[in-house]
């Protein structure tokens, strides 16, 4: 990610070289390794990653480089080119020493390549077999290492194989700030170790391992798994979370064994978090669902899929005849087609509005469609940030790294408006806490305007620091129509313990004081984006279009429409939990871990007439249900997949789902077909036609385009809003191994195994670019501004309540991952230091947590990073749901007090 | 510490070291200490500059770079620090150790001279961790220097301000390197930077303009303040001026440091001379001897009447380098000591480039082999090659393929064992083991 290290002057400005006597443009300021590449001369190298700062340390890549003492042996990935620079990469001196360094690096290294995992994609070993002498001429004994040990969970560590390359303590302390591994001791004696009982705990600690050139880094997932030539592998989107980090699925004997991530500049560069990368486990966890479940009084029993379908058909037909009410939650899993197929269904086919993809844990879908968009490359080369939600780190993790280099490298500057310390608190320039229930009168006085009596306000000197990063006036008086010119907004919901109406109505104030600032949404589930652009909200129809202003255009192809809007998740699950709900379909939602308020989940689930779940995994929810359905999953289907911001790429089917599970789009359109209202759709491509024919936003996402986004870095919709730029990519082939990786290695093929990115001369972008906007439905924008019920007094013998997510908790991704399932920590209650000791207690003690609606012990932590007065729970934290106890929905603030057991 | 009788006047930087309570303030400033430095305030920065320009002075560290250039090379952006090397730590070198300990406050007031004339805002004496009572003194006498208006704010009236801050190291000898001196400086590991940047004076401690010179150069300048770059100058022939130390260890009657004029003196004569080095043991004859640290190629009988200069040690085809002269008499195993030297870098080498890493490990590893008898003919061929993979050419000055020049240094002491005494490797071959007395057991 050192963006700093690419040139900085226009890409056209060429230099020339003089590269093994014939002559090369350059890129002023480039590399030599970099621009040798270019030119097609692959250099060998093994500490040189180009997302990381050059170290020089490996010295595989010496060239000759013509000084004023004539050719001198320069290290490629240090030396920048120079007008002129006449390099030599073939000479017999550069021979002689790169076998030099190879026979060097061979000599401690164990050749026991049949046994370890790196072997057959191992660029030590097709360096060798490409450059290296045959014989080794070291007869000496070789060091030796207890090995394999533990640094983390995820990660082995084999001091045998390693050749000091700093390629993974680089990457955790430049790239990932997790500056837990180091080289210890000196010689030949140095090796890679963690700090005394602080294991190598990184979120991103997966990459470590996918960059080690050697078999020194294995990740514990994959250890003797599978052999490189026996993988099979696909190009995909990681579904994860929202960010959409593009991947390497790879499969051996059709089961998945491995995820790399593939350089996408615009998106993940090459990193991926640890979540994504191995929560592919969780597809064969023995909860998975293979077929379908019809209840049959107390328990289950297996079912054809006619039998079941007919179940739910039926239970339709009867709740429609009676004028019942269907509702539909969830889908935020899905992909788009999917999406689209169930949006029609639903909307279209059952006529109900009642849907929503979210479980009340989020935003209105208004306001995530209806602001100004910004991609995440526009928020990293943004005059300024302002983060208003969650931590990036724990809901979007590769958002993270993406800020974190955009912040570390000053290309950004970040503005925080959170009730805690993010991840990104330390690269802030300005942190503005606010007491759960006060954000909208610490965002008045950063504006300031009035409104802000009795709350809690940050220090002037935060307060003119946020201001003037942000552009504003002193004092915070509103610019005119250009304030907030070059701010992008990172909103979502930074706490579950506030109603998302707080967060709405900031939100509100900035786009109405800063005119000109754009948005992107922190949007944690996997494909909410698409989700709501397919239309699965209340009020919405597919393509960012309103009820009813598309009520025509999809009324009339369609089955019809619903007649007017309906209610989201909250009142969804209000209305279920008292009995006014005949029919309710969860699309892979779990309302019991996910919906802020169990009871009322649990009363929902038990009071709706019919409850269908169609999941991959079995939820706590469909315990509850009366019918299961066996929806494929990720990697099991096909489809495409649309990140926060817009970006729709491909989602790809490597393995084949188990029994009879099958796409969610199958099952709305046989659902329709014995409804006697049948959809049509026969392929993944009809469903394609349609949203390309109907939806405004899809518009010229044509089959060709569909084809290129199968091997491209995907393309931000509307394709008509801004022209569609294509970029190389920028691959560190040793990273991206895989199948026939010794043909990439010693050669000067640049894409390693995982595909070329788009053929920049097919002509495919121009006409993605030539896409006319539809208009005729307007433009959809967020106007119904939410004002949040303002909150109560503060009580001095009281804490707030914060209740935020973590990267790994008891959802199914992380408790059906064998390789992650460990890693979610146990329910417990933060607090600054002083409300612990306070009571006589110390940090790990229990304490009993009182709330108006009842008492529960927790464990207790003292964290300084919290703030006095505030509490800090994890939800959906792995072994209790008593913190649940503690907060709902709706309320302003949750205010609990701690009193010694 | 004995009056060293074998020292040609002038003495300049050992006028004190052998005398009783040297280090202390009072006998300092008996014997005319900190007048250069009240001399070099009344001056401006550039005419001190000008003065060691024209002194020509060398730098005493073992590149032997002239001070006066370095200096000049300093970007003149506004905070600039300067460093003064005093992390000797190469084995048979021994002559900061001395100045440390025997005059610290010379050291104080070169240091201040230095930091005047470059413009330092901030000046700190890295000093090897081992030197347990050198860092006391050297302490003690900030301390007192501090107390008595030489360093600190508004040095003696003169409105010229600098703290001096001692940071021993740790016990690397790579932190000698001046750009892993300046990591360790900064907290981090000692690893030598990668160039470009060439020079500290472009990016140094803290990526500002830095100056870092060797205790030896900085201890010379309150002499040539006081007497000027000219009387410097006048001492020494061509391009070495002045007097330097040499650090004379080994096979002799008299081993020590002796401060020499350079040039006028030969390497026969600080061996033989029984003011110097008093002769070789019990009479025997020179076999070989190193002319400035292990780094340096050895030299043999026929180069003992080469005078003690920079260039013209350069052009015979090694070094002054540290101005260690280790001298070894016929009783020596060629093999055992170029092994020994060879145990020295790979203990040392800090792990951060293949060749030196690895290489240094591997070289040790057949140098042991041969002398415990385990040898093979071919082996030196590859001791011969491996060192060509370190040093490409194995020519002087010596080209390299890592990152600083310590990987380089390893050769030196192999080839030169290997091309002077080839025979005694292939005895330790042919007989199984080491013919010469103190062999290990095999």
């Amino acid at each position: 990610m050192t963006d700093a290290r690419q040139p900085s002057s226009v890409e056209n400005e060429e230099i020339t070289i003089q590269l093994n006597g014939v002559e090369v443009g350059a890129r002023p300021g480039e590399l030599i390794i970099a621009a040798a590449e270019r030119a097609g001369v692959y250099i060998p190298r093994f500490c040189y990653h180009p997302r990381m700062r050059s170290v020089g340390m490996c010295r595989m890549c010496l060239v000759e480089v013509k000084g004023p003492r004539g050719f001198a042996l320069t290290p490629a990935c240090f030396a920048s080119v120079a007008p002129g620079m006449e390099i030599l990469t073939d000479s017999p001196g550069v021979a002689k020493a790169q076998d030099g360094v190879l026979e060097f690096l061979l000599l401690n290294h164990p050749l026991d390549c049949p046994v370890c995992d790196k072997g057959g994609e191992c660029p030590l070993q097709d360096q060798t077999m490409t450059y290296g002498p045959g014989e080794s001429r070291f007869v000496e004994e070789k060091r030796h290492w207890p090995k394999p040990i533990s640094i983390s969970p995820l990660v082995d560590l084999d001091r045998e194989r390693c050749i000091q390359c700093d390629r993974c303590t680089r990457f955790a302390s430049e790239i990932a700030g997790d500056p837990l591994i180091n080289f210890f001791g000196r010689g030949d004696h140095i090796e890679v170790a963690t700090f005394p009982d602080r294991p190598f705990a990184s979120y991103f600690s997966g990459n470590t391992v996918q960059i080690c050139p050697v078999g020194a880094l294995t990740a514990s997932p994959y250890r003797f798994k599978a052999r490189p030539w026996d993988l099979e592998q696909v190009e995909s989107t990681c579904t994860t979370c929202g960010v959409g980090c593009r991947m390497a699925v790879q499969s051996s004997s059709g089961r998945l064994v491995r995820n790399l991530g593939i350089d996408v500049d615009s998106v993940n560069q090459g990193w991926l978090c640890d979540k994504g990368r191995f929560s592919f486990q969780a597809i064969e966890s023995p909860s998975r669902r293979r077929g379908p479940l019809v209840r049959k009084g107390e328990s289950f029993g297996e079912a054809s899929w006619q039998e079941a379908l007919r179940g739910v058909a039926g239970a339709c037909s009867r709740a429609a005849s009676s004028g019942g009410r269907i509702a539909v939650l969830g889908g935020a899993h899905l992909a788009n087609e999917d999406a689209y197929a169930w949006a029609r269904f639903a909307k279209g086919v059952l006529q109900t509005d009642w849907v929503d993809a979210q479980l009340a844990d989020g935003l209105p879908a208004e306001l995530i469609q209806g602001l100004p968009r910004a991609t995440i490359d526009e928020a990293c080369s943004a005059k300024a940030i302002l983060l208003v939600g969650p931590d990036p780190r724990e809901e979007l993790p590769v958002l993270f790294l993406r800020l974190r280099s955009a912040l570390t490298s000053g290309r950004t500057r970040l503005v925080e408006l959170t009730p805690q310390s993010t991840s990104l608190s330390s690269l802030a320039a300005s942190s503005l806490r606010y007491l759960p229930g006060e954000m909208q009168s610490v965002l008045r006085s950063l504006l300031g305007t009035r409104g802000t009596a009795g709350a809690e306000l940050p220090s002037a000197k935060a307060l003119e620091a946020a201001r003037v990063t942000l552009g504003m006036a002193p004092g915070g008086a509103v610019a005119g129509g250009d304030g907030g010119e070059g701010v992008v907004v990172l909103f979502g919901r930074a706490s579950l313990a506030e109603p998302a109406d707080a967060t709405a109505e900031v939100v509100g104030m900035i786009a109405d004081s800063m005119p000109a600032a754009r948005f992107l949404h922190l949007g944690r589930r996997g494909n909410l984006q698409g989700a709501l652009d397919a239309g699965l909200a209340p009020g919405m129809l597919p393509g960012r279009v309103s009820l009813a202003a598309g009520r025509e255009r999809y009324g009339s192809a369609w089955e019809g429409l619903p007649p007017e809007k309906g209610e989201d998740a909250r009142g969804i699950v209000a209305a279920a939990a008292s009995g006014r709900v005949d029919v309710l379909f969860l699309l892979g939602a779990d309302p019991l871990s996910d919906f802020p308020d169990r009871a009322l989940a649990k009363a929902a689930l038990e009071r709706a007439r019919f409850v269908v779940s169609i999941e991959t995994i079995r939820s706590p929810s469909s315990d509850h249900a009366d019918v299961v359905l066996a929806a494929s999953g990720w990697a099991e289907r096909p489809g495409t997949t649309t990140n926060i911001e817009g970006r729709v790429s491909v989602v790809a089917q490597k393995v084949v789902p188990p029994g009879t599970a099958r796409p969610d789009w199958m099952i709305a359109e046989e659902l329709s077909a014995l409804l006697d209202r049948p959809m049509g759709f026969q392929t993944l491509e009809d469903i394609r036609d349609e949203m390309r024919r109907l939806s405004p936003l899809h518009r010229g996402l044509g089959r060709e385009a569909f084809a290129a986004l199968a091997a491209g870095d995907g393309l931000v919709l509307p394709l008509a809003a801004a022209p569609v730029t294509l970029r190389p990519r920028l691959v560190d082939p040793m990273s991206v191994p895989g199948v026939g990786s010794v043909d990439s290695q010693g050669s000067p093929s640049l894409a390693g195994n995982a595909r070329a990115g788009w053929d920049l001369d097919s002509g495919e972008e121009e006409d993605a670019s030539q896409v006319k906007p539809d208009t005729a439905l307007g433009d959809f924008s967020w106007t119904d501004r939410p004002v949040a019920d303002s909150a109560p007094p503060r009580d001095g013998y009281s804490l707030r309540l914060v209740v935020s997510r973590r990267l790994y908790d008891a959802g199914m991704a992380v408790a059906e991952s064998p390789a992650l399932a460990g890693l979610a920590e146990a329910v417990s209650i933060r607090v600054h230091p002083s409300e612990i000791e306070g009571l006589g207690l110390h940090s790990g003690d229990p304490v009993a947590v009182v709330c108006p609606q009842g008492r529960v012990t927790m464990k207790a932590l003292s964290d300084a990073s919290v703030s006095k007065g505030v509490a800090l729970v994890q939800f959906n934290a792995v072994g209790s749901s008593e913190e649940r106890v503690l907060f709902g929905v709706g309320r302003p603030v949750h205010e609990i007090r701690l009193e010694s057991r | 510490m004995s009056e060293p009788t074998g020292s040609t006047p002038p003495a300049i930087v050992t006028s004190r070291t052998w005398r009783q309570g040297s280090w202390e303030l009072g006998r300092y400033l008996q014997s005319g200490g900190y007048e250069g430095l009240r001399k070099a305030l009344a001056m401006t920065p550039e005419a001190v500059q000008a003065e060691v320009v024209t002194s020509n002075l060398l730098g005493r560290g073992g590149a032997g770079f002239e001070a006066g250039r370095k200096w000049s090379m300093l970007a003149q952006k506004p905070v600039r620090y300067l460093v003064v090397n005093g992390d000797e730590s190469e084995p048979a070198t021994f002559k900061d150790h001395m100045l440390i300990e025997g005059d610290p406050h010379q050291l104080i007031e070169g240091t201040v001279i230095a930091a005047y004339a470059t413009g330092a805002s901030l000046a700190f004496i890295y000093i090897r961790g081992e030197f347990a009572l050198g860092i006391e003194r050297l302490e003690a006498a900030l301390e007192d220097a501090y107390r008595h208006g030489a360093v600190g704010p508004n040095i003696f009236g003169s409105g010229f301000s600098l703290d001096v801050v001692v940071h021993p190291g740790a016990g690397a000898y790579i932190c000698g390197e001046e750009t892993a001196l300046l990591e360790s400086l900064e907290g981090k590991r000692g690893f030598p930077r990668i160039k470009p940047p060439y020079f500290p004076a472009a990016v140094g401690l803290y990526g500002a303009p830095t100056v870092v010179n060797n205790v030896e150069t900085v201890s010379n300048l309150p002499w040539i303040v006081t007497h000027g770059g000219a009387a410097f100058a006048a001492l020494g022939q061509g391009r070495s001026t002045g007097t330097r130390i040499f650090a004379l260890s080994g096979h002799v009657n008299r081993p020590g440091n002796y401060e020499i004029e350079m040039v006028k003196t030969t390497f026969r004569d600080l061996i033989e001379s029984p003011r110097l080095g008093g002769g070789v043991r019990d009479g025997r004859q020179v076999k070989a001897f190193i002319p400035g640290g292990v780094s340096a190629p050895w030299f043999g009988p026929e180069h003992l009447d080469l005078p003690l200069g920079q260039d013209e040690v350069g052009k015979a085809g090694s070094m002054l380098g540290s101005g260690a002269v280790t001298v070894m008499d016929d009783t020596t195993c060629a093999v055992r000591a170029a092994w020994r030297i060879t145990k020295f870098f790979w203990r040392e080498s800090c792990g951060q480039c293949t060749p030196c890493r690895e290489g240094s490990g591997w070289l040790e590893k057949v140098m042991r082999r041969i002398e415990l008898g385990q040898g093979r003919e071919e082996d030196l061929d590859l001791l011969i090659d491996a060192c060509d993979n370190i040093s490409p050419g194995l020519r002087w000055p010596p080209a390299q393929t890592t990152i600083c020049v310590l990987g380089p240094s390893i050769p030196s002491s192999i080839t030169s064992a290997i091309h002077r005494f080839r025979d005694e490797f292939l005895l330790h071959v042919k007989e199984g083991g080491c013919p010469f007395p103190g062999a290990l057991p095999r």
